[in-house]
């Protein structure tokens, strides 16, 4: 089926069955390998894209879900506000290690702070705890997102 | 610095007009580089395990200055998370006197004749032994270059070299003001004679090494331009997902891919022996058409086997002599001799890596040859496996190395690669196989099941007069580098159960080599002492409990003869309160660690909750790791120690179920989340040592402080992995 979506402002007219996670639109249609695969059902946030500005992983999420919402992703996220602080603030804390889940942990953190610009540790567990990180930046992830919010 | 992660350099761009011979210790040669400039070949031992002397000069590692400046390293470890791409730069850097931005870094393309790893007898990054290694022959090989450039400085200018200076990429001389840049030296250096005993700068004299300088591979991590295995798209590719015999072991018995052929998208049905793959044209097709294959299995010899089996096998072993690891004194006098006894048996799971990038690599079969794209902790493994797999010759398999997403022992296997190729054969162009993470945890390979029957002794005063214990489990390097396996013993399965820290008069430790059925195993993140320093630093906390002694004092007690050690216990145990008193279900552990080099204790607070669940609340980190090179990278290293070894404490458990993995994701094989991370704090203790390993002590070093922790909160001794929860509830 074709589909026409927007991802950073461009138009991409797709042919894919409907029920295709946007994340596989993304990787090996359109080559934006800034978003990754992690587990394909939603638990570790590796995959997390931004629809109408809302987090969302979009391991799970079918392209035929998707109708004119406006996706921003990892390659776009520093155009906005929260996200260009929290790219900061991720460099400036020196949160990275494999760097792999990185994207999806930006973009979950640009998306709490867009919404909170101050928000407590109990915010940060709500909107992070969805990210998993295997080499364990949780420590720095959090002090990145405190430095943003600050910045 | 910029990392070229694109196409590996071919064999003759790292390829040396050898001129003056060999240098001191016959690690280091220096010449021209083809197309100009100055070369220096080096060899880099790899760390503190003793490997057979070689008579012959084999380099792994190049640093070339090229006539306009750029200096160029190129080098056989690989980066995954642990900031190795901008630590061992720094070596360079330091005795060459440029800044770190003037080093760019290529991955070494496979070529075992350059990179070849005098222990592991091919390229390969893992046991935490690049700094190690490299310390001492980078900064040697730094020094080197910049005594070269000063004395082709010196002759072109007929003054003496001792009045010339080093300093920002350039040489000067100070008396007449003159000053001439390294690219426009390089090839009058390559020219001059290599000097002998260059001496390196003193510590108090280092500019880079010990600051916490920023990493260079970051900024590409943050706006998703990074490019990892999984990432690549070589023209034409094909996307590929995998079904493997759920039982290890087991053979595709029939097909039936009629749906699967259905699906749009999906291209082709590669039939292997014991594998099905589906290739697609994105992933989303691919997994569609695996989902809708149906295939039937033989599932061979390990059709009934359960991890009960396994452990029994593995306690059935301790029962029967092993090889002596280690022997000091009399034990069995001194146990007769002991007031009291204390005998324990300790096991530790299964494990599953589950790095974040899922299993995948990239393969184009021709007939006249090969092409891999994958990120590898052992790139000339790779190509080997490929070419093998292939049956082509090794010339004619070109691997393009990748970042890693996440290692932690995973990536120095090439199953995948030889998954890839075997898929790849049967298709038209390149095929990227890519494994679903189910795949990705049911067909990992293992950190080992261990099985540990230990006793000790005490005196009349507590102190410890015996220690016996003899484990059994898998080697891990018997199978990997079998060389290293001698007289039923490897260096890894024995690190962190000898050569402790404490003063043990009379200690006796054996290894049964056991093969499990129906698993493979693998290096795990800081693989033996994973094990070895969760039995012996609990079983050293239950000989404290037996002489109703505290802890730390108990241990400061018998490490006069390790003054380092004493130092890390004493720093962590004042820096986390040790004494101050902790509320009803909070308790703290300690534990002490030598290995791969580094000293280490960690006090873990933790409480447990009436319903028996561990929440790690604080971990307390002391380590004396010589000179930290980036005290910065020193600490993100712990950080991540601590959480992996946090995730293998509470939920690590690979379990086998009619010879089949039962977990599947992360939901039924958790990994701690931010929620659940505790505070941490390090403290690095000031060093003039050398350098010892980071990547893996912080995650052997936490999980018996975690178990002590409990201990002391509950009075619930627990001696196997992972945490029960069951068994903590109140």
């Amino acid at each position: 089926m074709a589909f026409a979506i927007k991802v950073n402002g461009n138009t991409h007219s797709i042919d894919v069955d409907g029920d295709t996670p946007l994340l596989w639109v993304l990787r090996d249609v359109l080559g934006m390998t800034g978003t990754k695969f992690g587990c394909g059902m939603a638990l570790c946030g590796a995959c997390t894209v931004h629809v109408n500005g809302e987090p969302t992983r979009s391991c799970i999420t079918p392209i035929d879900s998707i109708g004119d919402s406006k996706i921003t992703t990892i390659e776009a996220i520093g155009s906005t506000a929260a996200g260009a602080k929290i790219q900061k603030a991720w460099l400036d804390r020196e949160v990275v290690q494999c760097g792999y889940c990185q994207s999806g942990q930006i973009m979950s953190a640009a998306a709490l702070l867009a919404s909170k610009p101050h928000p407590t540790d109990a915010d940060i567990n709500d909107a992070m705890s969805g990210n998993i990180c295997r080499c364990g930046t949780y420590v720095r992830i959090r002090e990145a997102i405190k430095l943003a919010a600050s910045s | 610095m910029i990392i070229d992660q694109g196409a590996p350099r071919t064999a003759g761009r790292g390829e040396v007009t050898l001129a003056n011979g060999l240098s001191r210790r016959g690690f280091l040669q220096a010449g021209a580089a083809a197309g100009g400039g100055l070369m220096l070949s080096l060899s880099l031992p790899f760390g503190n395990i003793e490997t057979d002397a070689t008579d012959s000069f084999t380099p792994n590692a190049f640093i070339r200055i090229e006539g306009d400046g750029q200096i160029i390293l190129i080098m056989p470890y690989v980066e995954m998370g642990q900031g190795t791409y901008t630590s061992i730069p720094m070596l360079i850097a330091e005795e060459l006197e440029v800044d770190l931005k003037q080093i760019r870094l290529e991955h070494a393309p496979p070529n075992e004749k350059f990179y070849i790893n005098p222990l592991l007898g091919e390229q390969a990054t893992g046991n935490s032994n690049a700094m190690r290694g490299a310390w001492q022959p980078l900064r040697q090989a730094g020094a080197t270059a910049k005594a070269m450039l000063v004395a082709a400085a010196a002759k072109k200018w007929d003054v003496d070299p001792t009045s010339c200076r080093a300093q920002n990429g350039e040489i000067s001389h100070p008396a007449t003001g003159r000053s001439i840049k390294y690219g426009a030296l390089a090839a009058d250096a390559a020219r001059m004679s290599v000097p002998k005993d260059v001496a390196l700068k003193r510590p108090q004299d280092f500019a880079l090494i010990g600051r916490p300088l920023k990493r260079l591979d970051t900024p590409a991590k943050v706006d998703g331009t990074a490019v990892f295995g999984i990432d690549v798209r070589p023209p034409g590719v094909k996307i590929a997902t995998l079904a493997q015999s759920p039982v290890f072991g087991g053979r595709v018995k029939r097909v039936d891919d009629t749906a699967a052929k259905a699906v749009n998208g999906v291209r082709q049905i590669v039939r292997l022996e014991d594998a099905v793959a589906v290739v697609a044209d994105h992933m989303g097709a691919a997994k569609k058409g695996l989902a809708a294959l149906v295939v039937e299995w033989d599932d061979g010899p390990n059709a009934k086997l359960n991890t009960g089996d396994i452990a029994s096998v593995l306690e059935k072993a301790t029962l029967t002599p092993g090889a002596v690891a280690q022997n000091i004194g009399d034990v069995e006098r001194a146990m007769a001799g002991a007031q009291t006894k204390v005998e324990a048996t300790y096991q530790v799971p299964f494990l599953a890596h589950a790095a974040m990038e899922p299993m995948n690599c990239t393969a184009h079969v021709r007939t006249d040859g090969c092409e891999v794209w994958v990120g590898s902790q052992a790139i000339a493994r790779a190509q080997k496996a490929a070419a093998k797999t292939a049956g082509l010759p090794l010339d004619k398999v070109v691997v393009h190395n990748h970042l890693l997403g996440g290692g932690f022992g995973r990536r120095l296997e090439v199953d995948g690669v030889i998954r890839a190729v075997e898929i790849a054969r049967h298709a038209d162009g390149p095929v990227k196989v890519v494994w679903t993470r189910e795949e990705d945890i049911q067909h990992d390979m293992y950190r080992p099941y261990w099985f540990d029957r230990i006793s000790g002794g005490l005196d009349e005063k507590g102190k410890p007069v015996a220690w016996v214990n003899r484990y059994a489990g898998s080697s891990v390097l018997a199978r990997y580098l079998p060389p290293t396996f001698k007289d039923g013993l490897d260096p890894d399965s024995i690190e962190g159960a000898i050569n402790l820290a404490y003063d043990l008069p009379n200690f006796h430790v054996e290894f049964v080599r056991t093969e499990p059925p129906g698993i493979p195993t693998a290096f795990w993140r800081s693989v033996g002492p994973s094990h070895n320093v969760f039995v012996t630093e609990s079983f050293m906390d239950e000989l404290a409990a037996a002489a109703k002694q505290d802890p730390v004092a108990y241990r400061r007690a018998l490490l006069d003869k390790s003054p380092r050690a004493k130092t890390v216990l004493e720093l962590a145990a004042q820096k986390a309160g040790w004494s101050h008193p902790l509320p009803e279900r909070m308790g703290r552990g300690v534990s002490l660690q030598n290995v791969f080099g580094t000293y280490m204790a960690h006090v873990a607070e933790v409480e447990v909750a009436k319903s028996g669940e561990v929440r790690v609340q604080r971990v307390v980190c002391a380590v004396d790791c010589g000179i930290a090179v980036n005290p910065d990278t020193i600490r993100a290293q712990i950080q991540s120690g601590i959480i992996f070894g946090i995730t293998a404490a509470l939920y690590g458990e690979i379990t086998l179920k009619k010879g089949r993995v039962v977990q599947t994701n992360f939901d039924s094989y958790q990994m701690l989340r931010i929620d659940e991370a505790p505070a941490i704090e390090v403290y690095i203790v000031a060093s003039s040592e050398p350098p010892g390993g980071m990547g893996e002590t912080g995650t052997s070093a936490i999980v018996p402080a975690i178990a002590n922790a409990i201990f002391a909160a509950t009075g619930k001794r627990l001696r196997k992995m992972p945490i029960d929860v069951a068994a903590l509830k109140q």
